[in-house]
């Protein structure tokens, strides 16, 4: 598939299945590391699910984001149909736009990512003022920026296994 | 020309329903669990399952975290152990006179209370836990301890540390128990000033605060009270200690006075805690108006399984 991107015109392999599973599997790993009460954590699972709506809009979608968020629900030990709302609006505006922001460099990738991961933070902490939850304060939002800046090292390292050698023939058309 | 009245071509490539269907259908779906899971409290069982399949993921993930924890402590000076032991056995001879007194204290009770005719007092048991995590949820103030409903662990057991109280177990798992801290903003607790043995209901106030909240305010309450369970409710034994008052802002324009405390035990602190059994609760007095229709609630906590 080829990516269009115009930062790199390189030709991706096609992504495989148990690569995005393994992915996500690995985010939700590092999101239930016991590290105290760190607030500005940014959320891997709605990060890498976010790059995988982007990047595999056919195959990664709302169905996803609702499993993940059913076990980042049960993870957290917070209210049942959290994650799930949150991540399957973030699934839906992804899967819309990957389109349009994969036309873009990585730096502009990353302000679009912002915007979308910002609107799933709100999105839980309405539902959790809405029940009667305490408000985390602001650093809580920190987690977002963090996401979003980490956007570039997370395109390179998932889309790695799809890179092919680099191989330099001077008779192949492409 | 082919006449397609009645008829849509066939799509090129199956699709699915449209986005707009799936996000209605997974939207309405998360709805139905967000009021299962606060209204109607349908969801537990598929909670424990959900949990099971979690744990060995949440252990390995701990383990690194344990790991750096043990280490630390492996090469925490000898100089500050020896500070810590010093500090711990000056305080067990401080409070040597009142242990060694306790035997013969509660030997004194029973009697006076057999020849008194009075109930007796509930002997506190419990089980020693380990905090392992304080849960990622950032609304609330939670912690998992290591023991769970295989250890006996029940929903509604008071949890101390060897300073006071620090929360409630709230929900349980065959491994593992979250333990509701004073501290979040749902959790009360009925409590007692020491001093003039005022009760009146302690709730959290996040951020490691708690506030006491609808006291008058010529209440008779000075800063630096302590503040005990007063046991009322039937679920915490009563003169555990609780928290402190730090600050009261007796507000002339309010009918009450804004009274912050602070937590006396570790609250929000790693470590180790007890899990003190279930009380059995006093039976309601008998009701004296058969008209109302409403039985009188029997607990305070708003925290009740």
């Amino acid at each position: 598939m080829i990516q269009p991107t115009q930062s790199s015109r390189r030709i991706l392999l096609p992504v495989k299945p148990w690569f995005i599973f393994v992915s996500l599997l690995a985010a939700l790993f590092l999101n239930v590391v016991p590290l105290g009460r760190f607030a500005a954590m940014p959320d891997w699972v709605a990060l890498v699910l976010l790059f995988w709506c982007i990047h595999q809009p056919s195959k990664v979608g709302m169905w996803t984001a609702f499993v993940f968020g059913l076990l980042m629900d049960v993870a957290d030990a917070s209210v049942m149909g959290q994650h799930t709302l949150a991540y399957v609006i973030l699934a839906f505006g992804a899967g819309g736009l990957s389109r349009r922001i994969l036309w873009f460099p990585l730096l502009q990738q990353a302000l679009h990512v912002l915007p979308i991961l910002l609107g799933t933070q709100v999105i839980m902490l309405l539902i959790r003022l809405a029940v009667g939850g305490d408000f985390p304060g602001f650093v809580w939002f920190l987690g977002s920026f963090i996401g979003a800046a980490l956007w570039y090292p997370l395109t390179y390292l998932l889309l790695l296994p799809q890179f092919r050698p680099m191989e330099h023939d001077e008779t192949r058309p492409i | 020309m082919i006449s397609t009245v009645g008829h849509s071509p066939p799509p090129f490539f199956k699709r699915g329903p449209a986005p707009f269907v799936r996000l209605f259908f997974f939207v309405s779906l998360s709805f139905v669990l967000l009021v299962a899971d606060l209204r109607f409290h349908t969801l537990e069982a598929a909670r424990q399952a959900v949990a099971i399949v979690l744990w060995p993921m949440q252990r390995i993930a701990a383990i690194p975290v344990e790991i750096g924890l043990d280490m630390r402590e492996y090469f925490t000076s000898l100089y500050a152990l020896k500070i810590e032991n010093d500090r711990l056995r000056y305080r067990e001879l401080t409070t040597a006179n009142r242990l060694l007194r306790q035997g013969h204290l509660e030997e004194e009770n029973h009697r006076l209370r057999a020849l008194l005719d009075m109930r007796e007092r509930q002997a506190a048991e419990g089980h020693v836990a380990e905090i392992l995590y304080a849960a990622r949820d950032p609304f609330t103030r939670k912690i998992i301890i290591d023991k769970g409903s295989g250890a006996g662990i029940e929903a509604g057991q008071p949890v101390i540390d060897e300073l006071g109280v620090i929360g409630q177990v709230t929900r349980t798992y065959p491994l593992t128990s979250e333990v509701t801290l004073l501290t979040d903003k749902n959790q009360a607790i009925p409590i007692e000033v020491q001093r003039s043995g005022l009760r009146a209901v302690l709730t959290g106030a996040g951020a490691g605060a708690m506030e006491l909240r609808f006291l008058a305010a010529n209440a008779d309450v000075q800063t630096g009270d302590i503040l005990v369970t007063s046991g009322l409710d039937g679920i915490y034994l009563p003169g555990l200690p609780v928290a402190k008052v730090v600050n009261i802002d007796r507000n002339n324009l309010s009918a009450f006075a804004r009274i912050d405390c602070a937590p006396i035990a570790g609250v929000e602190h790693h470590g180790e805690v007890l899990i003190l059994g279930k009380r059995i609760a006093p039976p309601l007095p008998p009701e004296t108006e058969p008209v109302l229709a409403k039985p009188v609630k029997k607990t305070k906590t708003r925290k009740m399984p």
